[in-house]
């Protein structure tokens, strides 16, 4: 009697039966009390089941895919770990930005997974759920090898190891926070636009190419390997997110307008999340890759605008505030970094003024701003740190109300000018930072009277370490401020004088010289 | 008309209302074309506190830069928010016109900052 060999499953069957094929349709509860809030936001689905799978892939191939990345990963972290590694990076100014990065970024990461596991519950389909059920593991690995990668410096350089303490209540990382919470608390359809399209597209390219190739330059392989290990993830996440765009687009005529508010929304609340990352290009890697500027017109204008343009067939228009960010490519880098410089006192990284080569470097990358607005100041601030009268503005900032960015843009055509804007919602005013954040206030006033801003919150006595009595009489807030953010005071100041700089340059020393 | 769709009632106070405040109330204040100091900053004051006080505020953090001693303050102009209006340094922020979360807005003509700058 012959054998029956049963045939051996191809990718597409094998697929359905590991992912479709384990879902089912609930019977003691109606599926629309069960996945309540596929619907409340207004989109509309008609048929799950025409969610096309960006990429087949079951969970089985996923675990081996990623335990393959890992071991080479790890292996490079240790190899680089075990040979001093950190003392082969350019100069000890680098380092500033890996704090600035394990402050801002991995939390983010971490609410990412928080994120895409609540998808993997909300969404009806089976299609999307397991998308967003690995993307959520990926999300969790980006956190944990992000800290891994960064925690051998920790052992020699000062102010990294309260980042988790500094997440919720740290001035400056408010906007990357406020970003996400924005986009948790909003229903799921809401949630894909945020995160799985606008910030992947926006944000992590320009953060895990540019910015990563910049590590590598400057002799960080353990953050190279990391941003590259997570960049081959990240492929798979913009088109999720894209599919999910297209899937909503294609269900339902009603849902155009819908995904367009949301698109305009969340490019520009990514465009203001990355004000920090083009400092840190421009002027916090000591050795240049490119700069903000190009990377902009790169990532952004040309492959978001390739986007769009893909997108038109759905009666997608490019974002209303497109224009503005291309206007600003060459200001926010330079407003950010005048930005935290003036901030000595509060922040555990070190900043400094630009060597005059670099400052070259950039009048030649940015030729028509340069120059002309910030050239002049920074020199001025040289000259004062020289004359031992560094800058420190010692007072607390205003913030937009919706991005949470302090209020530090110029109005649009005027780079001399402030940008305010102001809106009246049931009888108290509230500032943003340009008509775009203006209009998503306004959309939602009631969510975004809500808006956790730090140096208010210092003013209602929010804001204090254990054991200070906000009601004594003698109260003064914001007395206790580095008890209250856990800096570590050796982090402190300008990086000329730091600790780090000194003992960057005896162990390198000692490296190589007998 | 506000386009925020919820599962359940969203009703809840703003996070910055006055009475979060204990008697006072927020003030921001702004340097036009003095950009160096990168962004407003925030006082919270009681409305009964006379305006000099937001004055020696504004002296104790921008006279950092050098424009600061060359202010003609005859020629100042102030704005609270989009709305010019005369401070009367003497008088107490209620008796200027001053609420919680103004944006006091100043500028000193002819001075722009660091070499023309805006800075």
């Amino acid at each position: 009697m012959d054998m029956k060999v049963a045939k051996k499953l191809g990718l597409k069957e094998r697929y359905s039966l590991m992912t479709r094929d384990l879902a089912w349709d609930t019977t003691y509860q109606p599926m629309d009390k069960v996945f309540p809030q596929t619907t409340y936001e207004g989109i509309k689905i008609h048929d799950w089941d025409k969610w096309e799978d960006p990429f087949r892939l079951t969970m089985d191939a996923y675990w081996k895919y990623q335990s393959e990345k890992e071991r080479k990963l790890y292996a490079i972290l240790d190899g680089f770990n075990q040979n001093n590694g950190h003392l082969s990076v350019t100069d000890a100014r680098y380092i500033n930005v890996l704090k600035l990065f394990l402050g801002s970024t991995p939390p983010l990461e971490l609410m990412a997974a928080r994120g895409f596991s609540m998808m993997g519950r909300q969404m009806n389909g089976a299609g999307p759920r397991v998308a967003c059920q690995m993307q959520a593991v990926d999300e969790y690995r980006h956190f944990q090898t992000q800290i891994h990668s960064i925690s051998n410096y920790n052992k020699y350089y000062n102010g990294m190891d309260e980042f988790a303490h500094q997440q919720s209540r740290m001035w400056y990382l408010s906007d990357g926070k406020s970003f996400f919470d924005d986009a948790i608390t909003a229903g799921p359809f809401e949630f894909m636009v945020a995160i799985g399209f606008a910030f992947e597209y926006v944000l992590t390219n320009i953060l895990f190419v540019p910015f990563i190739s910049g590590a590598a330059y400057n002799g960080d392989m353990a953050a190279m390997t990391v941003g590259f290990s997570a960049q081959s993830d990240e492929a798979r996440h913009m088109t999720l997110g894209l599919e999910c765009i297209k899937f909503m687009l294609e269900q339902d005529p009603d849902n155009l307008p819908i995904v367009q508010r949301w698109i305009d929304k969340w490019t520009w609340r990514g465009t203001r999340k990355l004000a920090s990352v083009g400092m840190m290009m421009d002027y916090m890697l000591p050795k240049r890759i490119m700069s903000f500027k190009e990377a902009w017109e790169m990532y952004v204008e040309e492959n978001g605008g390739a986007l769009f343009k893909d997108l038109a067939r759905y009666g997608i228009t490019i974002p209303k505030c497109f224009s503005q960010t291309i206007e600003e490519k060459e200001h926010v880098s330079h407003q950010s970094w005048i930005g935290f410089y003036m901030k000595p006192q509060a922040t555990p990284f070190h900043t400094w003024i630009p060597t005059p080569d670099e400052m070259d470097w950039l009048s030649e990358k940015y030729p028509n701003t340069f120059d002309k607005y910030y050239r002049p100041v920074l020199e001025f601030f040289d000259a004062q740190e020289k004359a031992g009268n560094r800058f420190d503005n010692k007072t607390a900032p205003m913030n937009c109300q919706v991005c949470v960015s302090t209020m530090k843009f110029n109005e649009p055509g005027d780079p001399m000018e402030m940008c305010f804007r102001e809106s009246i919602y049931n009888g108290e005013k509230f500032h943003t930072c340009s008509d775009h954040c203006k209009e998503i206030f306004d959309n939602e006033p009631e969510k975004y009277s809500q808006t956790f801003i730090s140096s208010h919150q210092v003013l209602q006595g929010n804001c204090e370490p254990d054991g200070v009595d906000v009601n004594a009489p003698d109260f003064e807030p914001g007395r206790h401020m580095l008890d209250y953010w856990k800096l570590d005071k050796r982090a402190l100041g300008d990086f000329n004088g730091s600790e780090d700089q000194k003992n960057f340059a005896a162990w390198r020393e000692q490296a190589t010289k007998n | 008309m506000t386009m925020l769709k919820t599962l359940a009632p969203y009703e809840f106070k703003s996070r910055d209302a006055v009475e979060n405040y204990k008697g006072r109330q927020l003030l921001y204040v702004n340097w036009e074309r003095h950009r160096m100091f990168s962004r407003p900053f925030v006082l919270a004051m009681k409305p009964e506190t006379p305006f000099s006080a937001v004055v020696d505020e504004m002296a104790a953090c921008f006279s950092y830069h050098p424009d600061w001693q060359h202010i003609d303050w005859d020629k100042a102009i102030w704005q609270n928010g989009n709305t010019p209006f005369t401070p009367d340094r003497n008088k107490t922020l209620a008796e200027n016109g001053i609420g919680h979360k103004d944006l006091i807005r100043f500028r000193t003509l002819g001075l722009d900052g660091i070499a023309g700058t805006g800075y």
